[in-house]
């Protein structure tokens, strides 16, 4: 169309004023986005580098392997074994039903494993490596290598897990690992960030779970890139943990083998105490139970199994387990009443086989009494009414002084799950925790180690010791940490009149030594090996008069539960003693008939390293004895065999 | 013979014409595009597919385009103003009943050789033909009302087509675009003043009635406004793509982390970062200097295309020139507004270096009629 060249002027110079109005306006609205690009990439770049960061960067942390712990020859009892895992990625794996199909008919794995493995799958993202199985053995780990190409998606994955070797032998000293659990982490107060990873192992029970921190080592973590959906891209860098420390303890594990083995049948306990260091040899409690159970999470029946057993397998009775000590607590009745002076090691107490106090009469296992009877002859015989006596003069509160220094009463600091303290009663106690007095009647019960006192294995065994040596020993469980020799539990004298000590010692001696003596049935006849000991038989229940009147029930006609508590103690050998024992056997009857000869028994073991020859028993037990030991051979290599199926 | 006819006669003529085409305009384009190569080829993780490759070609093919557009006199292209909004609104209505839907939106057509996008052609032919209308009609009708009111009709048509695929972001440029021409052509301030006024009235009236008796929309339109003015309201869903947009490129610091180290695009966490979300990749890689360095090409563009522009004394030509800076100058800024967290995510590409066939066709085309405008100036 025409235009005139005044319009092209006008329309030129609306145009260009325009342009430049809009032109301005774009320049600003440009300086708006450069200065923004200014304060995102210049003023904030920290902020927003260390936001890109922390999107690309995940922690991952290394669990370290857990220290070992070993018997005190180095063999391993708590061990680390591979554990080898299948594991599947969904997305390399195609069909992956196909692929599980193929993998079940080479290896067998239980169907709920193959639906958990696929339901996890299913919801986790297709890259996650999700463990179909676990515990795979060799043989099948070859396998699925060897059919690789048919398995795509499919690898064998090696991890560690605790293995126990020995078992049931030495569950309640070793104790056990399992994944920690929501209750472990509410009830410890450890920031420690390997606990957040779940199903980590730590020790639950046991020196497992004492020496957790010792054994468990510390994380190490590798930082990783991944990308926006968490696939990891590579890693970025690595730092090891430091492995849990190596533990020797001071158990002997030959010892502790043959220990369990020997209790075998019965409810019991023991513990073999050498008077060097104080280490604790062994610390057996029968029946046991297999801790590897519970490191691969133990099933329903059985756990139900092993708390429904009245034998109680899961308690440490050496350790945990406290009862009245009966006899073996005479010689600290005798100890209190000789260092006080209120008798004398020769002066006699007229037996006449029952002893009344204020009304109430107190009698002496012999209905026919002993007759005049004095201090060494009262151990020997375990005369009741000589104890009934001198408790009344020296009281109660000289006698409990006395146990407690002979380490009852208190609890000792070992790395196991709960450790009894047992009971060494006095006047103030009984006021304090029970709100009554003392009565003379409590004196006499206790001075024949019934009553209110109670003490485990572990205690009488120290109480032994300390006799035996007259000095402060206490209990030693661990020898060496990551090779570092622990405290010797051998402490200073104490300061006990040592004429006092061997009179006591001497009529210990005689208990198994004299034709007379309560234990004379198990003395051990190897020159040089000789054992000094003290039997007790505790009532779990009251004689009633109208009873004692019928004749009082033999043990083997009441039932288990009623039965009487076995309990011995010993040292040996006489002189220059090497180790003390005690034994318990629950509802064992008499003394010196149940627990005298495991007494022997163990010790025997533990002076000779080994068996110990036949002629170290009396000619007639020889038979009997001979073979006892090949059952008990016959049934140690179980634990060896344990070992190999690890 | 006309003022222009008269004038033309000194325009170059034949292959005589390459001398006089804007070449700087040529080698701004040229250095962008290539730019934009460069990012492809990274967020590939450093291979020239599926990205790169493709995207060279169309900008080869582009280019050619744009200089046979560039030989072509200008008049011709006035002329050819109405056939080609006619074709375009009757592609996006093809679009409406044809198109194939892909990712959520009808935009596509499938042309056997290539697939369309019609709004994009629709972006250069309303401004196209916003100008031929102006520089048919005399200047003293420019701004009575019904003369104002035919072309907001030729606006608003594709407009609302485009708006219907949904594509906000399109639809907003074919607006701006259109009215920058009404604009330039010197429609009365009035009218923008009260549509500007009328406009903000309406939004503030929506904000105000929220909460009251007589709220004006319904209360999950709301929450979806809220979500688009800031995403940071819902960072895991519509929100994370921008939050990580934003790490992306302030991560970048000064100088960037270098070239295909830029951990957000390689990682994925970086959203459509081969498409509208590519800015991003750019300023985590080169840092501040490389955004800056790209701002300041689009700037130099703008300025070029305005410069060309006000030496030519064809309204047509003027006003087709302006309009198209002004749609290139929107295109970028409001996708660097868009992944800065400026403004809301509306879905517009990086002009020339986003990875899009139809977009980088049409824009080269465009800048093919700024070259033919240019050259066939009159002198």
């Amino acid at each position: 169309m025409k235009r005139q060249p005044k319009d092209i002027i006008a329309s030129s110079r609306t145009i260009s004023r325009r342009a430049l109005v809009l032109g301005t306006s774009q320049i600003a609205l440009m300086a708006v986005l450069g200065w923004r690009m200014r304060s995102m990439q210049v003023e904030h770049a920290d902020e927003f580098r260390l936001l890109a960061e922390e999107n690309r960067i995940n922690i991952r942390l290394l669990p370290p392997a857990r220290g070992l712990v070993f018997d005190r020859n180095g063999i391993a009892i708590a061990d680390n074994e591979q554990n080898y895992r299948v594991v599947m990625v969904r997305e390399d794996a195609g069909d992956v039903g196909e692929v599980l199909a193929r993998l079940t008919e080479i290896v067998d794995i239980a169907p709920e494993d193959l639906s958990r493995a696929m339901e996890e799958m299913q919801r986790r993202s297709p890259f996650v490596p999700v463990t179909i199985a676990e515990r795979l053995t060799w043989e099948d780990v070859a396998k699925i290598n060897l059919n690789t190409p048919a398995l795509p998606g499919i690898s064998a994955e090696v991890g560690q897990s605790r293995v126990y070797p020995w078992g049931a032998d030495l569950a309640h000293v070793v104790g056990y690992v399992g994944p920690v659990s929501d209750y472990d982490l509410s009830r410890i107060d450890d920031q420690d960030p390997l606990l957040q990873i779940p199903k980590f192992q730590i020790g639950k029970t046991g020196a497992e779970n004492k020496l957790e921190h010792t054994l468990r080592g510390s994380a190490g973590h590798r930082r990783i890139e991944v990308n926006a959906v968490g696939r990891v891209m590579r890693e970025l860098d690595r730092q090891e943990g430091d492995a849990g420390k190596d533990v020797q303890l001071t158990i002997d594990n030959r010892l502790q083998t043959y220990a369990q083995a020997r209790l075998d049948g019965e409810s019991a306990g023991v513990v073999v105490i050498d008077l060097e260091h104080g280490d604790l040899r062994a610390i057996a409690s029968a029946p046991s139970f297999d801790p590897n159970l519970f490191v691969r999470g133990i099933s329903v029946a059985d756990w139900e199994g092993l708390n429904a057993d009245k034998y109680r397998p899961l308690a440490a009775k050496a350790v945990q387990g406290t009862y009245p000590p009966g006899s073996t607590f005479k010689m600290i009745t005798a100890l209190a009443a000789m260092e006080d002076g209120v008798v004398t090691a020769d002066e006699t107490v007229y037996c006449p086989g029952h002893t009344d106090v204020y009304g109430i009469r107190f009698h002496c296992w012999k209905r026919g009494g002993h007759g005049n009877i004095n201090l060494h002859d009262s151990l020997k015989q375990s005369c009741d009414c000589y104890y009934y006596e001198i408790s009344q003069r020296v009281g109660i509160d000289k006698m409990a002084a006395m146990a407690r220094k002979l380490g009852l009463g208190t609890k000792h600091d070992l790395p196991l799950s709960a450790v009894a303290s047992g009971l060494a009663p006095d006047k103030e106690w009984k006021s304090s925790v029970r709100g009554e007095d003392w009565r003379i009647g409590d004196t006499v019960n206790a001075s024949i180690g019934q009553g209110y006192v109670l003490a485990s294995p572990l205690q009488l065994a120290i109480m032994t010791a300390r006799i035996a040596t007259g000095h402060e020993i206490t209990p030693r469980l661990v020898r060496l940490i990551d090779g570092v020799e622990q405290p010797s539990g051998r402490g200073e004298s104490l300061g006990l009149n040592e004429n006092t000590l061997r009179r006591i010692r001497a009529a210990m001696t005689d208990v198994c030594n004299n034709r007379r003596g309560t234990a004379y049935g198990s003395r051990i006849l190897a020159e040089g090996y000789e054992m000094a000991g003290k039997s007790g038989t505790s009532q779990v229940r009251r004689i009633t008069p109208e009873e004692r009147a019928a004749g009082v029930t033999r043990n083997e006609d009441l039932p288990w539960e009623r039965r009487d508590h076995a309990l011995f103690v010993s040292y040996a050998p006489l002189d220059n003693p090497r180790y003390a024992v005690a034994v318990i056997v629950e509802h064992g009857g008499g003394g010196s008939s149940a627990a005298a000869p495991i007494a022997r028994d163990v010790i025997l073991q533990a002076l000779y390293g080994g068996a110990p020859p036949l002629d170290a028993y009396p000619a007639s037990q020889r038979d009997k004895i001979d073979q006892q030991q090949r059952r008990i051979e016959a049934r140690i290599p179980m634990g060896a065999k344990s070992q190999s199926r690890a | 013979m006309s003022y222009l006819a008269h004038n033309t006669q000194h325009v170059p003529t034949g292959l005589r014409k390459i001398w006089y085409i804007n070449w700087p305009l040529v080698m701004l384009i040229s250095a962008v595009a290539s730019a934009g190569f460069l990012m492809l080829y990274s967020v590939a993780g450093g291979s020239t597919s599926p990205w790169m490759e493709p995207q060279v070609k169309r900008f080869g093919l582009g280019m050619v385009l744009m200089f046979i557009v560039a030989m072509v006199p200008i008049w011709f292209w006035r002329n050819m103003a109405f056939v080609a909004y006619a074709v375009s609104i009757i592609l996006l209505l093809g679009v409406e009943f044809f198109g194939e839907v892909r990712m959520g939106a009808q935009r596509w057509i499938d042309l056997k050789f290539m697939v369309l996008q019609p709004s994009e052609l629709t972006k250069i032919t309303v401004v196209m033909f916003i100008a031929a209308y102006y520089d048919w009609l005399p200047l003293e009708k420019t701004s009575r009302p019904l003369w104002v009111a035919l072309p907001v009709i030729f606006i608003l048509v594709p407009t609302m087509l485009v708006l219907k695929q949904p594509d906000l972001g399109t639809s907003l440029l074919l607006l701006f675009g259109g009215a920058t021409v009404m604009f330039l052509a010197g429609v009365h301030w009035a009218y923008f003043a009260t549509v500007v006024g009328a406009g903000v009235g309406a939004i503030v009236a929506v904000f105000e009635s929220r909460g009251t008796s007589w709220q004006l929309l319904k209360d999950y339109q709301y929450r979806r406004i809220d979500t688009f003015i800031d995403p940071s309201n819902d960072p895991l869903g519509a929100g994370y793509h921008i939050t990580q947009a934003k790490i992306a490129l302030g991560s970048g610091g000064w100088t960037g982390r270098g070239f295909m180290q830029g951990t957000q695009s390689r990682l994925n966490f970086l959203p459509e970062k081969h498409t509208d979300f590519i800015f991003t990749t750019l300023a985590e890689e080169f840092g501040f200097v490389g955004a800056s360095t790209l701002l300041l090409l689009y700037l130099l563009i703008v300025v070029f295309c305005i410069v060309s522009a006000l030496g030519n004394r064809d309204r047509f030509a003027a006003l087709l020139t302006l309009g198209i800076a002004m749609t290139f100058f929107l295109f970028f800024a409001v996708n660097m507004s868009m992944v800065m967290g400026l403004a809301p995510v509306v879905g517009v590409p990086l002009p020339l270096v986003s990875y899009g066939g139809s977009a980088m066709l049409v824009l080269l085309v465009a800048f093919g009629l700024v070259q033919s405008a240019h050259v066939h100036r009159p002198r």
